[in-house]
């Protein structure tokens, strides 16, 4: 008994410092909107996004604040490749990313071609 | 069967910033993927179960390419450039000069998923493709030559090709009309011939990249051999008015006769003009026309998708058929009751 017991503390510490399996969060693209506008994320993990774009128009999902999004909503960025939580969709195709959000906080997603947050592209995500 | 309308397009589309040329009832697509649409007017012919669609391409000063998307209600069958005067003289016989000024003339997925191209073709500056595909497919395929489409158009294209798969896209080369010597407001026609037994206007496509209050103004104007029945019904409310509706006049129908490819005009008709003069989010309508004078399709009005209950003589027959069928069957059923 004081054996198992010894086994199942060690299984449990082990498991808290083994990083934690990604969380996966599918959001899909249809007629210029987002399949969902808000996701709920536990804060601390990885999360992997996969964004799959099934219009034949380019699209992009920029998460962020909304002083990021407000310089995004004037850039001039054509495409966006180099940061994980700028991603650029091509028509008809499907992007993945994975983020940590390290605190509760809330962010919103958009996309910034011209006419697309009008349209409706936009979502929150709130970690907690 | 079919009698003759008249369609004639002609297409005065503006940018705030960037001057551009346009096509008549078709969703232009700027370097933002934004326009901003000037009244426009239209016109199309249908006579002999053919419809002879007429659109202008007006240059508009300015640099750059441009690009037009056009549904069509069904395949070309010559895409040529249009007459010189069909379009201005359908706007002098309804909005009179007054003034004495002499006219005008001259100055001027699933098995679609892949695209097919149909006809290629160029007419002055306009590099004119007609496409058959659905909606995604004719969307990569603009998006791949270098058309930006606006947020909407994805469900736009979808809601078109459910209904015809086929679509007219003119590329237009700003630069190149101007090395041509083309000046602002020249304009080019085009005319379609397209072979149809279900004529329709598509107007829900002028509304493509605007947002919902934005303005959408056009001038429609149909000749046909007698008065056509529309739908929607031209109620004001909807966007949508009648502002001429007599017959047509021998000159009228003189004049347009005597244009390049308009041979075809008869010798009698009815000219109507239908107003649109909405925002974008009334504007999620086209209009049908039965040149009968009976009732236009609801499918072909945007008012229905295909293959919903769209009441077409064949299925009222069926339905009726069905329903004498049940009767009998009840009946005879009765019969072998009452003989037990």
């Amino acid at each position: 008994m004081k054996h198992a017991l010894s086994l199942l503390l060690l299984v449990v510490v082990a498991g808290a410092c083994a990083p934690a399996a990604p969380r996966a969060v599918t959001i899909a693209i249809h007629y210029s909107q987002y399949s969902t506008n808000q996701v709920d994320v536990p804060a601390g993990v990885p999360i992997t996004f996969t964004i799959r774009n099934d219009d034949p128009i380019d699209h992009e999902w920029m998460i962020g604040d909304m002083a990021m999004h407000e310089r995004h909503r004037a850039g001039t960025e054509a495409v966006h490749a180099s940061r994980p939580d700028e991603l650029t969709i091509p028509a008809l195709s499907t992007r993945t990313t994975t983020l940590t959000f390290p605190v509760a906080m809330t962010l919103q997603y958009m996309c910034h071609l011209p006419g697309h947050e009008a349209y409706g592209m936009f979502g929150v995500l709130v970690a907690k | 069967m079919s009698r003759s309308i008249v369609f004639a397009l002609g297409l005065v589309l503006s940018m705030l910033t960037l001057a551009a040329p346009v096509a008549a009832c078709g969703g232009l697509i700027g370097p933002n993927g934004a326009v901003n649409l000037l009244r426009t007017t239209t016109f199309v012919g249908y006579h002999d179960g053919v419809e002879h669609y007429v659109t202008a391409f007006q240059f508009a000063g300015g640099g750059g390419k441009f690009g037009s998307l056009t549904p069509l209600p069904g395949v070309p069958s010559n895409v040529e450039r249009g007459g010189a005067w069909t379009l201005q003289r359908l706007v002098r016989e309804t909005q009179p000069i007054k003034a004495l000024a002499p006219a005008a003339f001259g100055a001027e997925r699933n098995a679609l998923d892949r695209v097919e191209i149909l006809l290629e073709t160029t007419i002055d500056a306009l590099d004119i493709t007609v496409l058959k595909g659905g909606g995604a497919a004719v969307g990569e395929w603009a998006t791949a030559h270098g058309f930006r489409l606006p947020a909407d158009a994805p469900e736009v294209l979808d809601f078109y090709a459910n209904r015809s798969p086929i679509f007219l896209a003119a590329a237009f080369d700003a630069d190149a009309a101007a090395a041509r010597g083309q000046r602002i407001g020249d304009g080019t026609p085009v005319h379609i011939t397209i072979p149809t037994s279900n004529p329709w206007v598509p107007l829900r496509i002028l509304a493509l990249g605007k947002q919902g209050n934005d303005p959408v103004q056009a001038d429609v104007y149909l000749l046909t051999d007698r008065k056509p029945a529309i739908l929607p019904l031209a109620r004001g409310a909807n966007g949508l008015t009648l502002a001429y509706d007599q017959s047509a006049s021998k000159p009228l129908l003189d004049d347009l006769r005597s244009d390049a490819g308009m041979g075809w005009v008869p010798a009698n008709g009815w000219l109507s003009q239908l107003r649109i003069d909405t925002n974008a989010s009334t504007l999620s309508y086209d209009l049908a026309i039965d040149v009968q004078g009976h009732s236009p399709s609801r499918v072909a009005a945007g008012l229905e998708t295909p293959g919903s209950s769209d009441p077409t003589p064949i299925a009222l027959t069926m339905l009726a058929a069905a329903m004498a069928a049940l009767i009998l069957v009840a009946l005879r059923e009765q019969r072998r009751t009452v003989s037990a």
